[in-house]
């Protein structure tokens, strides 16, 4: 079955010849506007870079700017493929305890990458179930959830996740906390983030939920969960893709703010917004580079994530097609 | 819409002219990295924090520009029998309330900063008992000979006595609790300034007390004293001419300061002395992997820990040259420097044969504690030390916090709670005594001695030696035995120091002012032109 046979449309009405997931996903119209988008090619293309360099990151980097037993201290302060104290050639330079800007961006982009995928997780599972809940149940139910959706609303997400920073930080033993911040992170930004979610599908289920497929599902005695998950949810999927996409650049900016205010990772394991404060300092002095380079990483990985966000919506809008 | 911008834009402008007008009338602005955390005289005994209430509150000496003891609360002082000392204290003098300056204030201070919650105890320690002869007079018994009672009377600082009764403030506002104290936020002393506002993370506000004793060599009417954490903000309002005096001003922006026209960077090298500390005394460190033995208490894991550190290294990179690498626990110059001593050899060869031979040959972990805004790059230094430290197997997680956080936890008022930490020191009397008495000698809270020796580092001919040298009246005997307490220090690496940090204050051309070695920023010398 050739994904280029223009007379396959009507061939896959024929059961046992059925085109392969991949052969449908390459003739669908996502894939045939995505090729028609350069600037979307050239997005994914970035993020994919990004992803791969970040999974990859400790056979990439040429040095492990997390192990402090391989930092040298004598090589800090080294320009961009400058010579350092030590002979090694740095090809961006190294920040102020000798640690390679280069190697730390691909480490950092995993610590971001990871961050920003899970938060968006946490955030969509949780802003889904109750958008779904709120939706489909109505009543008191939909009025308080919806209530307290306002009301987080209406503080900055960044002012939500710093909250949630400081009391997890204040609960949790120390010995804890190296390994527990990231995850703490993950768990302030998804909270921080859920609303949005939320209030989509609980939109989209109102809405599903008075269609005829879903009253004759009810009539037949489905449970009202089944009916919420294997009926009225894909339905809402569409959107929450766009969501989440936006919401992945979000997350990411979120991790970096919360690391340049110094509350996220520790400066013994740069992320990226750690990097962009320490290089801070240092900005004055001539030694931009500590700052630079992770500052455009972070803004070419936000932007290509969120011109895919964009794309996505509209390619996924009926209305824009 | 528009108009209602218009409005807030117009009060904006209003409120700033506001706090711009009173600038003509000689007002200091002035930035330090860190906010004012208390304004108890007795709660914290460190530098900025008694440079700070040095302008407020007043000892019964204080120091010269050149760091001479000069009178103040008191007039006169002599020995009149080698364990008493009569003190003639100034007449006419009042505090900021009003109340009258009397021999009460006097031991009610001494007896206040000897308190439990107290961290001056160091400097009134080897006072036994403050008696009051007449209103203006009082006698200080000493448990021994003390030839150096006096040097430290500058930063022990008078309360009065009936203004503490009447707001409830008998008890030191420890740095450890949680509780805030009326002292916290409120200051009484007989200084040139008096605490109009304070604000913990904006602006405090002092303005000069017209009752002062002195006559005033300042012509400022106004201190605005702010807060600006992020090194680059700080430099940033020098620049724009937002504040006049920021301290510290980061070493890799002092070429910056100087070519702006219109700022100036203050340079000198400062008397403190940053060094290393490690817990001796517990038998278990308290966030290790070894268990059951503390592994600091070996003499030659101290002395793998010293010979891992690159200090070249530090002094190049991390302070970019601007410090001076000590193999003593003192700068040169105050009394009693050991000029002999020298750092052991970087060597992370040695380091882990040491280590071998101790018994830890894969090395193990333990926490080290570190401020972030106290001292020169202090966590660049403590970020260096723990990778050079991972290179011989030393496994170091680092907790660097802020100043408050960071007191509140090692210092004695929180239970020493650290396995290894970085800390400065500058002797307040200059003289080599006043560190072996607080930070090397044994832990004798019944005698306030030894309370910053944070690591209970302790041997007994120390101990002996720092008697013998508060007693001894022949100055060369003195330093012969001073000499040999360093060298006994050096020999069991009970610390291990670092460098003297280079003073950096960024100023304003048209502000005089006097930057003393101590770094304390002291207000009554400065004009502005």
């Amino acid at each position: 079955m050739s994904a280029l046979d223009p007379l396959h449309r009507t061939k896959a009405e024929e059961p046992p010849r059925a085109p392969s997931a991949w052969a449908r996903f390459f003739d669908s119209d996502i894939w045939y506007s995505f090729t028609r988008s350069p600037v979307t090619v050239v997005s994914a293309l970035i993020v994919l870079i990004f992803v791969v360099g970040a999974l990859f990151a400790p056979w990439i980097a040429p040095h492990n700017p997390f192990n402090p037993a391989e930092l040298n201290l004598m090589d800090g302060f080294t320009p961009p493929m400058g010579e350092a104290f030590s002979g090694n050639l740095y090809l961006l330079g190294t920040d102020d305890q000798g640690r390679d800007v280069f190697s730390t961006i691909l480490y950092g982009a995993r610590i971001s990458l990871f961050v920003g995928f899970c938060a968006v997780l946490f955030a969509m599972v949780l802003g889904i179930s109750l958008g779904l809940l709120a939706g489909y149940r109505g009543g008191w139910v939909d009025s308080l959830i919806m209530r307290i959706a306002d009301v987080q609303l209406s503080f900055p997400a960044i002012l939500v996740a710093l909250l949630i920073f400081g009391v997890a930080r204040a609960m949790l033993p120390r010995s804890m906390q190296g390994e527990m911040v990231i995850w703490v992170l993950i768990i302030a930004i998804g909270l921080s983030d859920w609303v949005q979610y939320a209030r989509t599908v609980r939109g989209t289920a109102m809405v599903e939920k008075n269609k005829e497929y879903v009253q004759a599902a009810r009539v037949i005695g489905i449970h009202p969960l089944l009916i919420m998950l294997r009926h009225v949810l894909p339905n809402v999927l569409g959107p929450v893709l766009v969501i989440a996409t936006i919401g992945l650049a979000l997350a990411i900016i979120a991790e970096a703010t919360l690391s340049f205010l110094g509350v996220g990772v520790p400066p013994t394991t740069p992320s990226l917004g750690t990097l962009i404060r320490i290089g801070n300092d240092f900005l004055f002095s001539g030694e931009w580079w500590i700052t630079l380079f992770p500052g455009l990483a972070l803004i070419l990985l936000a932007l290509s994530v969120n011109l895919l966000g964009d794309w996505l919506r509209d390619a996924l809008n009926p209305k824009l097609r | 819409m528009r108009l209602g911008r218009a409005l807030v834009s117009s009060v904006a402008l209003g409120i700033v002219l506001a706090f711009t007008a009173p600038a003509e009338a000689k007002t200091l602005r002035y930035a330090f990295q860190s906010s004012i955390n208390s304004f108890d005289p007795h709660a914290l005994n460190e530098t900025f924090t008694l440079g700070f209430h040095g302008n407020i509150y007043e000892g019964l000496t204080r120091r010269t520009p050149d760091l001479e003891i000069e009178p103040a609360l008191a007039v006169s002082w002599e020995m009149v029998e080698p364990t008493r000392w009569r003190v003639k204290l100034r007449e006419g003098v009042t505090f900021h309330s009003g109340h009258p300056f009397t021999a009460d204030d006097v031991i009610f201070s001494f007896e206040r900063a000897s308190s439990d919650a107290s961290d001056m105890n160091g400097k009134v320690g080897s006072i036994v008992e403050v008696v009051k002869v007449d209103d203006h007079t009082v006698d200080f018994i000493t448990g021994a000979p003390d030839a150096i009672l006096h040097a430290e009377w500058d930063t022990w600082y008078i309360m009065s006595k009936p203004w503490a009764e009447e707001v409830g403030a008998l008890d030191v506002a420890s740095v450890a609790a949680d509780r805030e104290h009326h002292t916290t936020r409120n200051a009484n002393g007989t200084g040139p300034f008096r605490l109009v506002s304070y604000d913990p993370d904006g602006q405090t506000i002092l303005e000069p007390f017209e009752d002062w004793w002195d006559e005033p060599e300042h012509n400022l009417s106004r201190v605005v004293f702010q807060p600006i954490t992020q090194t680059s903000t700080r430099v940033a309002a020098l620049l724009s001419g937002e504040v006049d005096v920021a301290e510290p001003i980061p070493l890799q922006d002092i070429d910056r300061i100087n070519e702006n026209p219109g700022t100036k960077a203050l340079t000198g090298p400062e008397l403190r002395t940053i060094f290393l500390g490690m817990d001796q005394w517990r038998d278990e460190l308290t966030y290790s992997n070894i268990k059951g033995k503390n592994p600091l208490q070996d003499q030659r894991v101290r002395q793998a820990m010293y010979q891992a550190i690159d200090i070249e290294a530090i002094h190049r990179v991390v302070m970019r040259g601007q410090s001076l690498p000590s193999a003593a626990m003192l700068a040169p110059g105050l009394v009693g420097f050991p000029e002999d001593l020298e750092r052991y050899p970087h060597d992370p060869d040695a380091a882990r044969a040491l280590l071998e031979e101790a018994g830890y040959p894969d090395g193990f972990s333990l926490r080290m504690n570190c401020p972030n805004d106290r001292y020169v790059n202090d966590e660049a230094i403590c970020e260096a030390v723990v990778a050079m430290l991972a290179r011989v197997g030393i496994e170091v997680d680092l907790l660097a916090e802020t100043r408050s956080l960071y007191f509140a936890k090692v210092l004695a008022q929180g239970g020493y709670d650290t396995d290894f930490y970085l800390l400065g020191w500058t002797p307040s009397s200059f003289d080599s005594h006043n560190v072996l008495y607080n930070l090397v000698a044994t832990r004798d809270p019944e005698r306030g001695r030894g309370t910053t020796n944070l690591g209970g580092y302790s041997n007994s001919r120390v101990d002996e030696l720092t008697d013998l040298i508060q007693t001894a009246t022949d100055q060369e005997e003195r330093l012969a035995l001073i000499q040999e307490a360093w060298q006994i220090l050096h020999d069991d690496v009970g610390y291990i120091p670092l460098h003297q940090q280079a003073l950096a204050w960024g100023v304003r051309d048209g502000v005089n002012l006097v930057q003393r070695a101590d770094n304390q920023f002291v207000w009554r010398h400065v004009r502005i032109d």
